[in-house]
C-alpha cells in the first residue's frame, strides 16, 4: 500500500473511438505506479451529489513531463460520473487517489508472453508490455471488442508486440469472433509460457480456460465495481481460492485487481460459494 | 516592500484558532471529537496511507463478530443521490483474527480503538465482550445492535427496546468499568427516544447515533432489485437531516447522555451541526470513500468554525442549539 491523495489537474481530454482518454497531472502518483494498478478519481466537483470515486486502470504514466508526473486513463461514458469527467477541460481540478491495487507480477526470466485485452480493458496491458520487453520477454497481443470503435490501443499493440491479432464480434475489424477463438493459435505460434488478460468477466473466464488447457499460468486484472478503491468498504469482493485451497471473498481493490486466473471462481462470481470462509452453514440435520 | 519576492515559511499552513478540542465519551477522554465510523474505515490500516490514525479522537473499527464471516453476494453497493446503499453482510475475519492482527496494530500506533461488535444472539455479544476484556488499545465498545436476533425470528435488536436493553445490560456486566459501552442506534424506529432510554436504563454509557437507514434501488435494466441482498443501508449526506433530528430529540430528552453523532458528515460545518444538536463527538463515515483523508480535514475545519464562532472549547458548543431563545433578540 503506497497510495497518495493529490489535487490533480486535467492536462487533456480527448476521444478515442468509443472511449475517452484523459491525462492528469498527478504528482507522486505516476512515480509510484506499476502496470496493473489503478487510480480512483473524485467526480462532480466539491459539492457533488456523487459521493463515490470512480476507479480507472492506469493506461500510461510519464514520470517527468513539463507539468510533472502525469497519469493517463481511458474510460467509457457509462453514467453521470464518467459523463462529468468527459466534459472536463485542461486545467480543471480532479482529486486523484493512487496508485491503488496489486500490480501484475513479472516473470523472473525471459519467457514468451501473450497479452489479451477486451474493450478498454486492454489499457493496463501496454505499460505491462513495456515492462515485459525490458525483461526481454516476447510479447504477442490479442485485442478484441464488440466492434471496431470499441477496440483500444491497436496502434500501441502493433508497435510493441511481435504479433497482434484483432477480433471484433461484428467483424468490423480484424477477425470476426472473440479473443478466445484466436487464442489457441496465438499460444501455439508464440510458444507462450505466460498469459496476462484484462477485460470483461466472461472474456477473462474464457482466457483462463484456454490457459488451463495449455497448462499456462495466467494473470487476470478484473473490473469490479468499487465504492472506495482503498480496501475499506468491502463492496468489490470476489470468491478467490487461495493456495491453501480455501475460498475467501477477497477485495478486488487491494487483494487485486490482478489475480492468478486459476484462483478466481469465475462461475461463482456474484455468489458466496458453499464452503467459502465464513459462509453461512446450512442447518445440520439431526 | 518589493512585490517580487515572497518569503513563505517552510511549512505553509493555515494557523487554526486556539480551541480546546478535547472531549469525553463517558469515561473515555479523547484529544479531539472526530472519529471514523464503523464499516467505513476497516481497522484503520488502509487509511494510514492518508493520515495518522492517532491524529483522530479514535478509530471506530468495522463491526467484528465471533467467527469469520463471508458477507453477502455482490452487488453490495449502489450510489444514490448524495449517498449510497450498502449490503455487505458484516464480512469480517472474526474476533480471533481481529485480536491477533488489527487491535495490536492500532495500539502500536497510539490510536484509540473504539471496537464495534455485532452478534446474532445475546450470548454472542457477551462472548465478544469477554474476548475484548483487558485488551490493550481498547478505548471503548460500540455495540452494533442493528443485527437480526436469531432467537427472536430475526427481529432486529435495535428496533425492540427490550431486546436492545438485554444485549446492553449483558455486555455492560462483562466489560471493564473503565471501558464505556455505547449502543449504536438505528433511525428506523418509531420512537428513537424510547429506545435510547431503554439502553441507557440497561447500563449503556452513551449512544452512537445513527446507523444507516434501510433502503433499496431497482435496476431498471434487469427490472430487479439492484443489490443482491435486495435492501441495503443508506448512508451519506442524504441522511444527515434524519441523523441530526435523532441526535436533537435524544439530547433534548436526556441532556446528560454522551452522544457520538454520525450520518452524512463531510465538512467541519456538518460536524458542528451535530455538536450543536448535542453530540460530544462525531464519526466521519461514507465521506471516507470519496475522500480518504476527510476525517482529519473535518477535524481541522471543525476547529476553524468553532473558533470563528468564539468558542474556546468544544465543550461549550455541545448542545448549544438547545439554549433558550433570548427574548431580547439574538444570543
Amino acid at each position: 500500500m503506497n497510495a497518495i491523495q493529490v489535487a490533480g489537474e486535467v492536462l487533456s481530454v480527448r476521444r478515442s473511438g468509443a472511449y475517452w482518454l484523459m491525462t492528469l497531472v498527478a504528482p507522486g502518483v505516476a512515480e509510484r505506479a506499476k502496470p496493473g494498478q489503478f487510480v480512483a478519481l473524485a467526480v462532480g466537483g466539491e459539492h457533488s451529489s456523487m459521493v463515490l470515486r470512480r476507479a480507472f486502470a492506469i493506461y500510461q504514466v510519464a514520470e517527468r513531463g513539463v507539468y510533472g508526473g502525469t497519469v493517463e486513463v481511458v474510460f467509457a461514458v457509462h453514467g453521470k460520473g464518467t459523463e462529468w469527467l468527459s466534459r472536463l477541460h485542461q486545467h480543471d481540478p480532479v482529486n486523484v487517489v493512487g496508485p491503488l491495487g496489486r500490480p501484475f507480477r513479472l516473470p523472473a526470466t525471459p519467457v514468451p508472453t501473450v497479452l489479451v485485452g477486451g474493450g478498454y480493458g486492454s489499457a493496463p496491458l501496454f505499460g505491462l508490455a513495456a515492462a515485459l520487453s525490458d525483461r526481454r520477454c516476447r510479447v504477442d497481443f490479442v485485442i478484441g471488442a464488440g466492434s471496431a470503435d470499441r477496440l483500444f490501443g491497436v496502434l500501441d499493440a502493433k508497435r510493441m508486440a511481435v504479433t497482434l491479432t484483432v477480433t471484433t464480434e461484428d467483424g468490423t475489424a480484424g477477425e470476426r469472433g472473440r479473443v478466445s477463438d484466436v487464442l489457441p493459435e496465438v499460444l501455439e505460434r508464440s510458444e507462450a509460457g505466460l498469459l496476462y488478460a484484462c477485460g470483461p468477466m466472461p472474456m477473462l473466464r474464457a482466457v483462463v480456460a484456454a490457459a488451463e488447457e495449455y497448462g499456462l499460468p495466467c494473470e487476470v486484472a478484473v473490473e469490479e465495481s468499487m465504492a472506495c478503491g482503498i480496501g475499506v468498504c468491502m463492496t468489490c469482493v470476489l470468491p478467490i481460492t487461495g493456495a491453501d485451497g480455501t475460498t475467501r471473498m477477497l477485495r478486488s481493490c487491494v487483494d487485486g485487481p490482478v489475480f492468478l486466473g486459476e484462483q478466481v471462481r469465475f462461475d461463482d462470481v456474484g455468489t458466496v460459494p458453499y464452503g467459502t470462509l465464513g459462509a453461512p452453514v446450512p442447518l445440520a440435520s439431526a | 516592500m518589493s512585490g517580487d519576492v515572497t518569503l513563505r515559511p517552510a511549512r505553509a499552513r493555515i494557523s487554526l484558532p486556539a480551541v480546546d478540542m478535547s472531549t469525553s465519551l463517558a469515561a473515555f477522554r479523547a484529544p479531539n471529537p472526530v472519529f471514523t465510523a464503523s464499516g467505513c474505515a476497516a481497522a484503520g490500516r488502509e487509511l494510514a496511507q492518508f493520515f495518522d490514525p492517532a491524529d483522530l479522537g479514535g478509530i471506530v473499527t468495522k463491526s467484528v463478530m465471533l467467527d469469520p464471516r463471508s458477507g453477502r453476494p455482490t452487488p453490495r453497493m449502489a450510489e444514490t443521490p448524495s449517498g449510497m446503499l450498502n449490503s455487505i453482510g458484516l464480512q469480517g475475519p472474526g474476533i480471533a483474527a481481529f485480536l491477533d492482527h488489527d487491535l495490536p496494530w492500532l495500539a502500536e500506533r497510539g490510536a484509540r480503538a473504539v471496537v464495534s461488535i455485532a452478534g446474532s444472539s445475546v450470548d454472542e455479544y457477551v462472548a465478544l465482550a469477554l474476548k475484548l476484556r483487558g485488551q490493550p488499545g481498547l478505548a471503548m465498545l460500540e455495540v452494533n445492535i442493528s443485527c437480526p436476533n436469531v432467537e427472536d425470528r430475526g427481529q432486529v435488536f435495535a428496533c425492540d427496546p427490550r431486546a436492545a436493553a438485554r444485549v446492553i445490560a449483558a455486555i455492560r456486566e462483562k466489560t471493564a468499568p473503565t471501558v464505556p459501552v455505547f449502543a449504536k442506534l438505528s433511525p428506523d424506529v418509531t420512537d428513537i427516544v424510547g429506545i435510547a432510554a431503554a439502553v441507557m436504563d440497561a447500563g449503556a454509557d452513551g449512544l452512537s447515533m445513527v446507523n444507516t437507514l434501510l433502503g433499496m434501488v431497482v435496476n431498471t435494466a434487469t427490472m430487479r432489485p439492484l443489490l443482491a441482498g435486495v435492501t441495503g443501508g443508506l448512508s451519506g449526506p442524504a441522511i444527515k437531516p434524519v441523523a441530526l433530528r435523532c441526535v436533537w430529540q435524544v439530547h433534548r430528552a436526556m441532556p446528560g447522555v454522551p452522544i457520538l453523532g454520525m450520518g452524512g458528515i463531510r465538512t467541519g460545518l456538518d460536524a458542528l451541526e451535530f455538536i450543536l444538536a448535542g453530540a460530544c463527538a462525531v464519526s466521519v463515515g461514507t465521506a471516507v470513500f470519496g475522500d480518504p483523508s476527510s476525517p482529519v480535514r473535518v477535524l481541522r475545519e471543525l476547529q476553524q468554525v468553532l473558533g470563528e464562532r468564539g468558542f474556546r472549547g468544544l465543550g461549550e458548543a455541545i448542545g448549544y442549539a438547545h439554549r433558550p431563545t433570548d427574548p431580547q433578540g439574538d444570543a
